[in-house]
């Protein structure tokens, strides 16, 4: 667990970060969202000592991250930034195999581990491993960007930004990916963003800050039912508020018995999901099925309008 | 195709020439004021070929050193300060010209090889530094930044990723110093220095101009052979890094 307390920054008598406090789950994704100049860029960068705090404390499982060496905390937390910052003149391979070979990993064990960073961000090490930076596609270089952050096993992962210069749908895949990936390794992220779409999509926990103060902590639901202040309920669209929640719910535990007509829906997707199909198809209830495990079973479970509607409503 | 294999043709002919001179003799003889005397013969082309070369040498590799180190420096947060002061120390080696350099250090040095190489060293100065710092100064923040994430120590973050990402600027700056102290070294042999410089000045006293032609050619070959050759390896290095062409 990641423990952050009181931490502060001070630029010219200002107080950039404004004491800070949040803890971070083992194998949980806290997204902190806000506008440019809120200091959510450097409460991340407190993390890993890339700026020096003014106040308070960083504790990774207890221990303070001032007692640790520098170079040392660093290699314990994978840092990926907006441009993805590989080097340019080191192959792929070598990238991902930046920290490894800094902790003095063996040669075979690096080249393994190389291997199955590769392999689980789609990328073929025969065919990416030898390529340099600059012949990849934007979207294939910030995957590299995050293999390398994850090839040491770090206790953390620290995100800037990391999806901003992709476009819309290799955005999408990536946030996915992401997810995928942090599931498989257990990771622990901290993710720096301004939209708050992404951080709904992502976020196990999300923080809201605003004037190097973080005003709203909690969880996705929360954030969007019950926004703590004006600014925070600005960032969710007033108009998207009953689809961002609908979103955030699946449909599975709502379903009634029932018969309806048309193409079904699966059971995991969100009520918000739902209520698109119904619009786009002109139906008032949806057959349920799950097409994988039983394609062709009689469709006795449905999701009808009214319930949607009912669970979209403000409380 | 032509222009990549010129470097090597005119190299093949340097080596050509200052191994069996005496090929060329038919060539320069409509040059010769006395039939006699075609190919310089006072020293060996050989010898003041590699006499020549050594001086450049003695000159540029410590100037390279210096520029690269104050650019180095002077390119990081705690060295800027000292921005103006370089500027000034190796501006003073471009404004003061290699022949006032001889004048003015004959008197301490004495005649021979170390006028010469002083002079060398302060006009190469300014090339080689402005590029490393234009290279140091223009470093992609981000990999710089992600290196420092990712835990390198500041050296291996000097060496492993600021240097290489650097070296194709500085290299430019080294080529256009080494190809300026090519042909400057040619006036050291008026203060004694071994060079071939003293092929030019022969040829000037008894007035033989294919004693001047051949000081003069030779010379000019070997500083188009190191550029192309330097030119090469740059561009090498870029398209590695995928860096455009500065």
């Amino acid at each position: 667990m990641i423990e952050i307390k009181g931490l502060s920054k001070i630029y010219n008598g200002e107080r950039v970060v404004d004491h800070a406090d949040m803890q971070l789950e083992t194998g949980t994704i806290t997204v902190i969202v806000g506008t440019s100049g809120s200091g959510k860029s450097t409460l991340l960068r407190m993390i890993n000592r890339l700026i020096d705090a003014d106040e308070g404390t960083v504790l990774i499982d207890g221990q303070d991250t001032r007692d640790m060496g520098l170079d040392a905390l660093r290699r314990r937390i994978g840092y990926v930034i907006q441009d993805h910052g590989l080097f340019p003149h080191w192959t792929v391979a070598r990238n991902v195999a930046t920290v490894p070979k800094l902790l003095g990993w063996s040669a075979p064990d690096i080249k393994a581990r190389v291997r199955e960073m590769l392999e689980t961000f789609q990328l073929d090490p025969d065919r990416y491993g030898p390529r340099f930076p600059h012949e990849l596609s934007g979207g294939q270089a910030q995957r590299v960007g995050v293999a390398r952050a994850l090839a040491a096993r770090p206790d953390m992962l620290l995100m800037d930004e990391p999806f901003g210069a992709l476009d819309p749908v290799i955005r999408a895949q990536a946030q996915d990916e992401l997810r995928t990936v942090q599931k498989q390794f257990g990771a622990t992220v901290l993710m720096v963003t301004h939209d708050m779409a992404e951080a709904l999509s992502l976020g196990d926990k999300i923080a809201v800050m605003n004037a190097g103060k973080i005003v709203q902590i909690g969880p996705p639901e929360e954030i969007v039912t019950r926004p703590a202040n004006p600014f925070v309920r600005s960032l969710i669209a007033a108009t998207d508020r009953p689809f961002r929640r609908l979103a955030l719910i699946g449909l599975e535990d709502h379903i009634v018995s029932g018969t309806a007509q048309g193409p079904a829906i699966a059971p995991d997707a969100s009520l918000a999901d739902a209520l698109s199909q119904m619009i786009w198809s002109g139906r008032d209830a949806l057959p349920v099925v799950d097409a994988q495990t039983a394609p062709d079973a009689p469709a006795h479970k449905i999701i009808t309008l009214r319930d949607v509607l009912r669970l979209g409503q403000a409380q | 195709m032509m222009g990549r294999l010129f470097p090597w043709v005119l190299g093949a002919m340097i080596v050509l020439f200052l191994a069996m001179p005496q090929l060329f003799a038919p060539l320069l003889r409509p040059f010769a004021s006395n039939p006699d005397q075609v190919i310089y013969d006072r020293a060996s082309l050989m010898a003041l070929t590699s006499a020549h070369l050594l001086l450049v040498a003695m000159g540029i590799v410590p100037a390279a050193l210096l520029a690269i180190v104050m650019a180095a420096f002077v390119s990081r947060p705690g060295g800027a300060d000292f921005l103006p002061l370089s500027r000034v120390i190796v501006n003073i080696g471009q404004t003061v010209p290699p022949v006032a350099v001889l004048a003015l250090t004959v008197p301490m040095l004495g005649f021979g090889t170390w006028p010469t190489v002083c002079a060398l060293f302060l006009y190469g100065l300014l090339p080689i530094f402005e590029n490393a710092l234009a290279g140091f100064s223009t470093l992609p923040q981000s990999v710089v930044t992600s290196a420092r994430a990712m835990g390198m120590t500041s050296a291996q973050i000097f060496w492993r990723v600021e240097l290489p990402l650097a070296a194709p600027l500085v290299l430019d700056g080294l080529r256009l110093a080494l190809v300026i102290a090519l042909s400057t070294a040619t006036i050291g042999s008026t203060v004694a220095a071994r060079s071939l410089g003293e092929v030019i000045i022969a040829g000037l006293t008894v007035n033989n101009q294919a004693y001047l032609l051949q000081g003069g050619v030779l010379t000019a070959a070997l500083a188009l052979v190191l550029h192309a050759a330097l030119q090469g390896l740059t561009n090498r290095m870029r398209r590695k890094t995928g860096r455009p062409l500065a």
